[in-house]
């Protein structure tokens, strides 16, 4: 290493020690606690008691867990599919250039903004089963009220709809995206006389791939921890039907003390997300096109 | 350069005219509605037909076989009430009236001495008043704001030096720890909110407020990413020049890269007000004692005491807590919807 390289690497392992500091002590240290817990008995008021892979040998079993398992993935399941399309479809009607678009895109991006706390709370009033403004809107069409929040077999669609509501930072960068498209490769498509459909399908979509890629990740992740929204509009029931799978790791820690078994609820959390990650990797693998830079 | 979609056909515009109107409708509705609730009576936010706009019942009320032409009629027994006496009148209905707009206490009278007269628009701007009087609101909306500051100013520092770090200077071996930066972005917090917890209580700093800001001073992953993108669009020979003339390191960061860098730093800043300003899960695993609460916390713990019943109050309390967040946004529209942009880059 030459005197130059060695300076160079002492000052700009100086500029990142703050990371490597909190990196050490707010990332790689817990991760670490956090494996060596899930293999223990611990309660944060003594010390952990080695177990092995007792606590993941008892998630297998434990009803209330797989509950909140399944809760999650049939949430995520809905939710993904509304929030990708809605994200998608709203940038693509705000692309093109009329009078008025920036005060659509206020109106469509202001909501992701609201504190998830008050945004459960708005939903709870809308979803209210005797004078929420869902069911007054339903009653025009002589449709009788639903009971949103307190019926097992409504109580997760209603948590989809705070989702759907808050996609604004999806829409938003959708249309940043949209804006790099080319403005060559559409008058190409057009001499050839591609309809707008053929347009969007064989030049939209193959040029901003990488961002939808982007976004399926992050709201994949999003999702499976979804926490704050259910626990506010109903702690997770009825029937722990909105159960949801941080709610019952938070409970299991700070509410049982439990948290050995919660460390393992958080690992196998961990897994799941890494696995899906892998596999929309692997699936939108040969549909995403990567343009040249220029 | 200048981009357009692809032009659909004139009916094309109308559909989509169509389509954008409904569904800020549809978007649009939640925030009226809140808004609408916000300034209502309570006995008007359970009418069996919803009205948009707040409006009142208009009572006349013999009281001691005096007319009052407009009263304030409560149907249960309100808190402020007249002395009682030979004047409840026994083995009726009882409401309680006083004319609108005094002060004064509720008197009670037979429900048949009170007569509707008609309805009139009303905001019940009051709401207001009893929410902020409900929650030590002040207390802690004081509370968030000085978390805010601390976050905001810890972040921002500390992301701009590591971003220098990993963009300005070629040191060997930089770019496989900036890949280990992007990765920690991919860690769910569940997976290390244990140990930090037990890391925090070992430190004796559980129910103070240090374990919300404390963190924001080692730099964020996401905006060491988003800075690092900026500062390296930066021309070298800026900073080149600076170098022969002998400046140092840090002063090259502090006097040539922060001034031309202010709006991608404006960006990290207020993201990181939001995102204190709307955090409900690390407040709530980490503060004890009421009197830290955050604006979040505040506000799920009125809607726990009062869990489904003061609408009215519920609304004005939500609207409160959200307003600053929207005045933020539109006072720094442009710079917070191309740092939303910047964020897709990363793919």
């Amino acid at each position: 290493m030459t005197p130059v390289e060695r300076r160079d690497l002492r000052v700009g392992l100086l500029f990142i020690s703050p990371w490597i500091m909190g990196f050490g002590a707010f990332m790689l240290y817990p991760l670490g606690a956090s494996l060596y817990y899930s293999l223990c008995d611990y309660s944060v008021l003594s010390t952990p008691v080695f177990t092995g892979l007792h606590n993941y040998t008892t998630l297998a079993r434990d009803d209330v867990f797989l509950q909140a398992l399944s809760n999650t993935l049939i949430y995520g399941a809905m939710a993904l599919p509304v929030t990708m399309v809605l994200s998608l479809a709203l940038a693509l009607l705000l692309h093109a250039p009329f009078p008025g678009r920036g005060v659509f895109r206020t109106v469509f991006f202001l909501p992701s903004l609201v504190p998830l706390v008050a945004m459960a709370i708005l939903w709870k009033w809308l979803l209210n089963v005797d004078h929420g403004l869902i069911n007054h809107f339903l009653g025009w069409f002589e449709i009788p009220p639903v009971d949103w929040l307190g019926s097992v077999r409504w109580s997760k669609v209603s948590m989809v709809l705070p989702a759907a509501w808050g996609i604004g930072g999806a829409m938003v960068i959708y249309l940043a995206s949209l804006q790099d498209v080319p403005v060559h490769l559409y008058e190409a498509a057009k001499l050839d006389g591609a309809s707008y459909w053929r347009q969007f399908w064989h030049v939209t979509l193959p040029v901003i791939s990488p961002v939808i890629y982007f976004n399926l990740i992050m709201t994949i992740i999003g999702l499976l921890q979804v926490f704050v929204v259910p626990y506010i509009m109903t702690e997770g029931g009825p029937s722990r039907s909105t159960l949801f799978y941080v709610q019952y790791l938070y409970d299991t820690a700070f509410r049982y003390l439990r948290m050995g078994y919660a460390c393992a609820m958080a690992w196998i959390l961990f897994v799941i997300i890494l696995g899906l990650t892998l596999l929309a990797t692997w699936a939108t693998a040969k549909r995403i096109y990567y343009m040249a830079e220029e | 350069m200048t981009t357009r979609g692809p032009r659909p056909i004139n009916s094309g515009a109308v559909w989509r005219g169509i389509a954008l109107v409904l569904l800020s409708v549809v978007f649009g509705a939640p925030f009226a509605w809140t808004v609408s609730t916000s300034l209502k009576e309570l006995s008007e936010t359970i009418r069996p037909t919803p009205e948009w706009i707040p409006r009142t019942t208009i009572y006349s009320a013999v009281v001691d076989g005096r007319k009052i032409a407009n009263a304030e009629v409560s149907w249960s027994t309100p808190s402020q009430i007249a002395p009682l006496g030979a004047s409840l009148p026994r083995g009726l209905e009882v409401a309680w009236v006083r004319p609108r707009g005094s002060s004064t206490a509720f008197r009670p009278v037979p429900k048949s001495a009170v007569q509707p007269e008609g309805r009139a628009i009303h905001f019940r701007w009051r709401n207001y008043a009893e929410a902020v009087s409900k929650i030590p609101f002040w207390l802690y909306a004081r509370n968030t704001l000085w978390l805010c500051a601390l976050c905001v100013i810890g972040v921002t520092t500390s992301s701009a030096i590591v971003a220098y770090g990993f963009s300005r200077i070629q040191w060997p071996g930089r770019d496989i720890v900036f890949l280990i930066v992007l990765a920690t972005m991919m860690i769910p917090f569940p997976v290390t909110m244990v140990p930090l917890y037990s890391l925090f209580k070992q430190l004796g700093l559980i129910g103070t407020m240090a374990p919300l800001w404390l963190p924001a001073f080692f730099g964020n992953a996401f905006f060491i990413f988003l800075l690092r993108q900026f500062f390296r669009s930066i021309p070298q020979d800026l900073t080149d020049a600076a170098r022969i003339d002998g400046c140092r390191e840090l002063r090259i960061f502090w006097s040539v890269i922060c001034p031309l860098s202010t709006s991608a730093l404006t960006v990290v800043a207020i993201f990181q007000f939001i995102e204190t300003w709307n955090d409900f899960l690390g407040p709530f695993i980490y503060l004890m004692d009421q009197k830290q609460f955050t604006l979040a916390l505040g506000l799920q713990f009125f809607q726990s005491q009062h869990g489904g019943t003061d609408w009215h109050q519920l609304m004005a309390a939500s609207t409160l807590v959200a307003t600053p967040v929207i005045v933020l946004f539109f006072l720094a529209q442009k710079t917070f919807i191309e740092g939303i942009s910047m964020t897709g880059m990363k793919s």
